[in-house]
């Protein structure tokens, strides 16, 4: 492990946060995909995250490149454009003890790769997935993605007349147990709710509005940082506690819905705005549609249910990873092959 | 009842033919005459006779026309015979046309009431009164059409001389457990075969006697081979979708996993089975668990492969292991996708975009469906790339007889992994660097502890520290060291096998070709014209596939695809060559046939 200053904090691990961060990005400056891949650096140190175990998946974009700017101590997989669901579903089965993270765009999860994302959240892959979404193709340099709004327009003035998939409300739809939604430019929240996904079993869907800087910032984009930023709706004020430290912590009774997960681990909820239940299935869809109509995000944690039980264990799995059996647990013996060939005479 | 059998019949006079001929059974599709077809199968099988079967069915569940054909054979010939001794035509839909296409001479047992009789007059006929029959021999009205077709596997059986005794076994042993079916199936059989009896008189046409060349032996089919190779190899993680004909493979390993992966202690599966959304996904899981130390594998067929060929380059370029069964069907598109073929030769050897080579092992028997599953696990891991098992339609779902499988003593080959301990003591360790200038590079498996041996696996170019880059060298080292791990390849996979008559004319083939192939050796050479006999068993070409086409004066390569796809290997590969490849083909769905390969190369000669 390596120390960045000999001051620098450490977490329980005893690393420091610059045990965390990854290459240096190539992305334009100021793009939004940089604050979320900051928070994810957080997010991890914070939680005492075994860098070692970190798996990261992306498919192709800018979004998709990120996974390289963090978690070195982790193994990445950037493969090939909308796949990195399978990418994901193949390599959490065969070690169970990875910690999944796939990172991908709103291009790469909502057009190419809308099979792949519908599926992996049907069989509850246990992962992060990290939509960061922008509403533009940015690597192939601006066209729109199926997230642009109606209405909304490019640089060149070509406006989207289709409507916009939601990727948030179609997983709910698909049965997603951790939904949230997240402004790139509001590190706390994210930092809140990045947390609590590390200790979520099953599939997490993050959809996190990032700006383009290059290609959809402009005054007549919904998704530039002043449109954002004055339609944003924080759902509430969350808090996220590790297991380790539930002990320690009091939460505040009264209007604090508290959500536990099996490990222990707790999200304090606070409402801001108005009485928004997130173990209300229903209720989250409804109010989501509400407020598209309005032309506002929700953000914060758009649905949660703490006990799905992710793919390995619905398939029975050993605990012990696939991927390091050994051949006398895998291979049968001369007798149980003479048998099989037994019935077959 | 009298049978037109006792008429003068045109089979009267010729020689009888001994565990030599070929049935030809034509039924409705999804009527359950599989079930009556095996039973009549594995009945000679158990008279100790050579016996190959091949089912001509439709692409529909039920209700269009179906053909199968059984071939008996003395000299152990089981190839598709292009002619055939005996027809059993229960199919209104096509019994005129069974007939306009019968050999002369055919015994014809159908159904009384379709009155075939007048037709032809060069074949010898044996109306059934198959509903009077059934009537009597079964109670239940609903089952009489299942049953119905065991009535002919009892007329059959008598006319040819085999045991009643053999039909019963076969029966239970088709029908696993099942007493009332059992029972009800050799009813049926029995009523058949008495009928015969009573009614009948002998023909002297086509017999069975019995023999001892089948002692020992299994009948399997591919699917199933393959599926227990993988077993046998420790697959842990396998990604699939279906598609005919390669579905059973998966299935049939399931069936298998189900019985002997569990862990004993806990009673948890070693291994993750999921049928994905469609052939990429597979792609995609394959790759990715085989990148974190999993053994793993997809099974499916052309449209499959094509769907997956963007995967399989990243898999090639990025250096990730797995198995890819191709059980190959007639093509392009759906195709005839009930009907074999071998044309995904090309598509196998390059699959993917940009410049990708990849290893393909070509099993020719049941034997080599089970050893070549097991190697390729080997080969996944130790090339650290997608291999190709190809086989077809015809291997893969067919019956065959079969030697019993040997135990793969041989242990696990996981190839070049290494472990905390390798990583901590490794200087300068590098995922794309040639340390033992064979091509493979060492490679760590994600989750390894220690703080060593991360690394980012791209599609991107990278470097040998597997670094982004897009340096003109940096690209040209990477792709010029999987040239070379491609050459390395050539002294691991099989050798080809030959069948050499002592000739410098030479026969190439591959796959389930082999059996036409050898009796049509046997035919040419009867003939006068003399054959040495290349079986290719893998790409890239070994040393003594490429002594083989250099020695010989001209090369027949027979394959079933119409563009004649390992011959332009060939060509390719040895351009100063080119002319002395020949191609003999066969294409239009049905298994090959001897006389097809040796109508072309007496065609050839005659040039
Ligand atoms: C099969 C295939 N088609 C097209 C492309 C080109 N391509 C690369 S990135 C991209 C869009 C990425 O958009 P998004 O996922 O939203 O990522 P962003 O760059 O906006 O973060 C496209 C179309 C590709 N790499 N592969
Ligand atoms: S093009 Fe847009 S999405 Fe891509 S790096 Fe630049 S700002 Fe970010
Ligand atoms: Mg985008």
């Amino acid at each position: 492990m390596t120390t960045a200053t000999p001051s620098a904090p450490t977490n329980k691990l005893g690393f420091t946060k610059q045990d965390y961060v990854g290459s240096k990005s190539t992305l334009c400056a100021g793009c939004g995909h940089d604050s979320i891949t900051a928070q994810i650096i957080n997010a991890a140190f914070e939680s005492n995250i075994e860098g070692h175990r970190v798996t990261k998946y992306s498919g192709i974009g800018c979004s998709s490149k990120t996974p390289a700017y963090f978690i070195n101590q982790g193994w990445g997989f950037n493969s090939v454009h909308g796949r990195m669901p399978s990418i994901a579903t193949g390599a959490s089965l065969a070690n169970r003890q990875l910690i999944n993270i796939g990172v991908s765009g709103d291009g790469d999860s909502m057009s190419i790769g809308m099979g792949q994302f519908v599926h992996a959240v049907r069989r509850n892959i246990p992962m992060i997935y990290i939509i960061e979404d922008n509403g533009v193709y940015g690597l192939t340099k601006g066209q729109f993605s199926a997230t642009a709004d109606k209405g909304s327009f490019l640089k060149t003035g070509a406006k989207n007349e289709l409507p916009p998939i939601d990727p948030c409300t179609l997983a709910i739809e698909l049965g997603c147990g951790f939904v949230a939604r997240c402004f790139s430019g509001n590190p706390k929240q994210m930092n809140t709710i990045l947390k609590a996904a590390f200790a979520y079993e099953g599939t997490v869907v993050l959809d996190i509005i990032s700006p383009c800087v290059t290609f959809n910032n402009h005054d007549a984009s919904t998704r530039s940082y002043k449109h954002v930023k004055d339609h944003d709706f924080p759902l509430h004020d969350l808090g996220f506690i590790q297991y380790s430290e539930v002990e320690d912590v009091d939460i505040a009774a009264g209007e604090t819905e508290v959500v536990t997960f099996p490990d222990g681990s707790k999200v304090a909820i606070k409402a801001i705005h108005e009485h928004y239940d997130p173990t209300d299935r229903f209720g989250a869809m409804k109010a989501i549609h509400e407020s598209m109509e309005k032309g506002e995000f929700l953000t914060g944690l758009l649905y949660i249910n703490p006990i799905q039980p992710p793919l390995p264990q619905v398939l029975n799995l050993v605990d012990e990873p696939l991927a390091s059996l050994g051949e006398d647990m895998l291979k049968p013996s001369a007798a149980e092959l003479d048998k099989i060939m037994q019935s077959l005479m | 009842m009298t049978a037109s059998l006792a008429a003068p019949s045109p089979t009267q006079g010729a020689k009888t033919r001994i565990n030599d001929f070929s049935i030809q059974v034509a039924t409705v599709n999804g009527s359950g005459s599989q079930t009556a077809n095996t039973v009549l199968l594995r009945a000679i099988f158990q008279m100790g006779v050579f016996v190959s079967g091949k089912n001509l069915f439709p692409s529909n569940i039920a209700g269009l026309p179906t053909w199968f054909t059984i071939r008996a054979s003395a000299k152990g010939y089981v190839a598709r015979k292009a002619s055939n001794e005996m027809l059993i035509l229960m199919n209104p839909e096509t019994a005129k046309e069974d007939i306009a296409k019968a050999d002369v001479g055919a015994l014809v047992i159908y159904d009384e009431p379709l009155q075939l009789d007048k037709l032809r007059s060069d074949l010898a006929y044996i109306p059934v009164p198959f509903q009077k029959l059934v009537t009597a021999s079964c109670p239940e009205p609903k089952l009489h059409k299942l049953v119905k077709n065991m009535i002919y596997v009892g007329v059959a059986s008598r006319l040819l001389g085999i045991d009643m005794e053999e039909v019963k076994k076969a029966i239970a042993k088709q029908l696993k457990g099942k007493t009332k079916a059992i029972e009800l199936n050799q009813n049926a059989c029995v009523a058949g075969y008495d009928w015969a009896m009573e009614n009948l008189p002998d023909q002297d046409h086509v017999k069975v006697v019995r023999d001892n060349k089948t002692q020992g032996l299994i009948i399997v089919d591919g699917n199933e081979a393959c599926a227990l190779g993988a077993l046998f190899a420790g697959v842990t993680v396998v990604g699939w979708y279906p598609i005919t004909p390669a579905s059973s493979l998966v299935e049939t390993f399931i069936e298998y996993a189900d019985e002997y992966r569990k862990d004993p202690k806990t009673g948890k599966s070693t291994v993750a089975i999921v049928q994905m959304e469609d052939e990429l996904a597979s792609a995609g899981v394959v790759l990715a668990a085989g990148w974190a130390g999993a053994r793993s594998m997809t099974s499916t067929a052309g449209p499959g492969v094509s769907l997956m060929s963007e995967f399989i380059g990243l898999g090639y370029y990025v250096e990730a292991p797995g198995v890819f069964f191709n059980v190959a069907r007639t093509g392009p598109s759906t195709g005839l996708p009930t009907r074999t073929q071998q044309s995904d030769v090309e598509l196998c050897a390059k699959c993917s975009h940009g410049d990708t080579q990849h290893i393909n092992l070509y099993p020719g028997n049941m034997e080599e469906c089970f050893q070549f599953s097991y190697d390729a696990f080997d080969l996944a891991e130790r090339f650290q790339t997608p291999i190709f098992v190809v086989t077809d339609l015809d291997l893969g779902m067919q019956n065959w007889s079969s030697k019993p499988f040997a135990y793969p003593a041989k242990p696990y080959d996981r190839g070049k992994v290494l472990n905390q301990q390798q990583l901590a003591e490794a200087k300068d360790w590098g995922r794309y660097k040639d340390v033992d200038g064979d091509g493979i590079c060492y490679r760590s498996l994600p989750g390894t502890p220690g703080g060593k041996g991360a690394y980012f696996t791209r599609g991107s170019g990278h470097n040998e520290y597997a670094q982004y880059s897009e340096k003109p060298e940096d690209y040209v080292a990477i792709v010029d060291r999987l040239k070379r791990k491609y050459e390395t390849a050539k002294t691991h996979v099989p050798a080809p096998v030959f069948r050499n008559l002592g000739s410098d004319k030479g026969i190439l083939a591959f796959g389930s070709s082999d059996p036409a192939v050898i009796e049509a050796q046997d035919v040419l050479a009867e003939a006068g014209l003399k054959t040495d006999y290349l079986r290719l068993r893998a790409l890239p070409f070994t040393a003594e596939v490429d002594a083989f086409v250099q020695e010989k004066q001209v090369v027949y390569v027979v394959e079933q695809n119409r563009d004649g796809q390992m011959a332009n290997l060939f060509r390719e590969t040895y351009p100063a060559l080119a002319t002395k490849f020949k191609s003999v083909l066969h294409y239009n769905g049905y298994a090959i046939d001897a006389k097809c390969i040796v109508d072309q190369i007496n065609a050839f000669e005659q040039k």
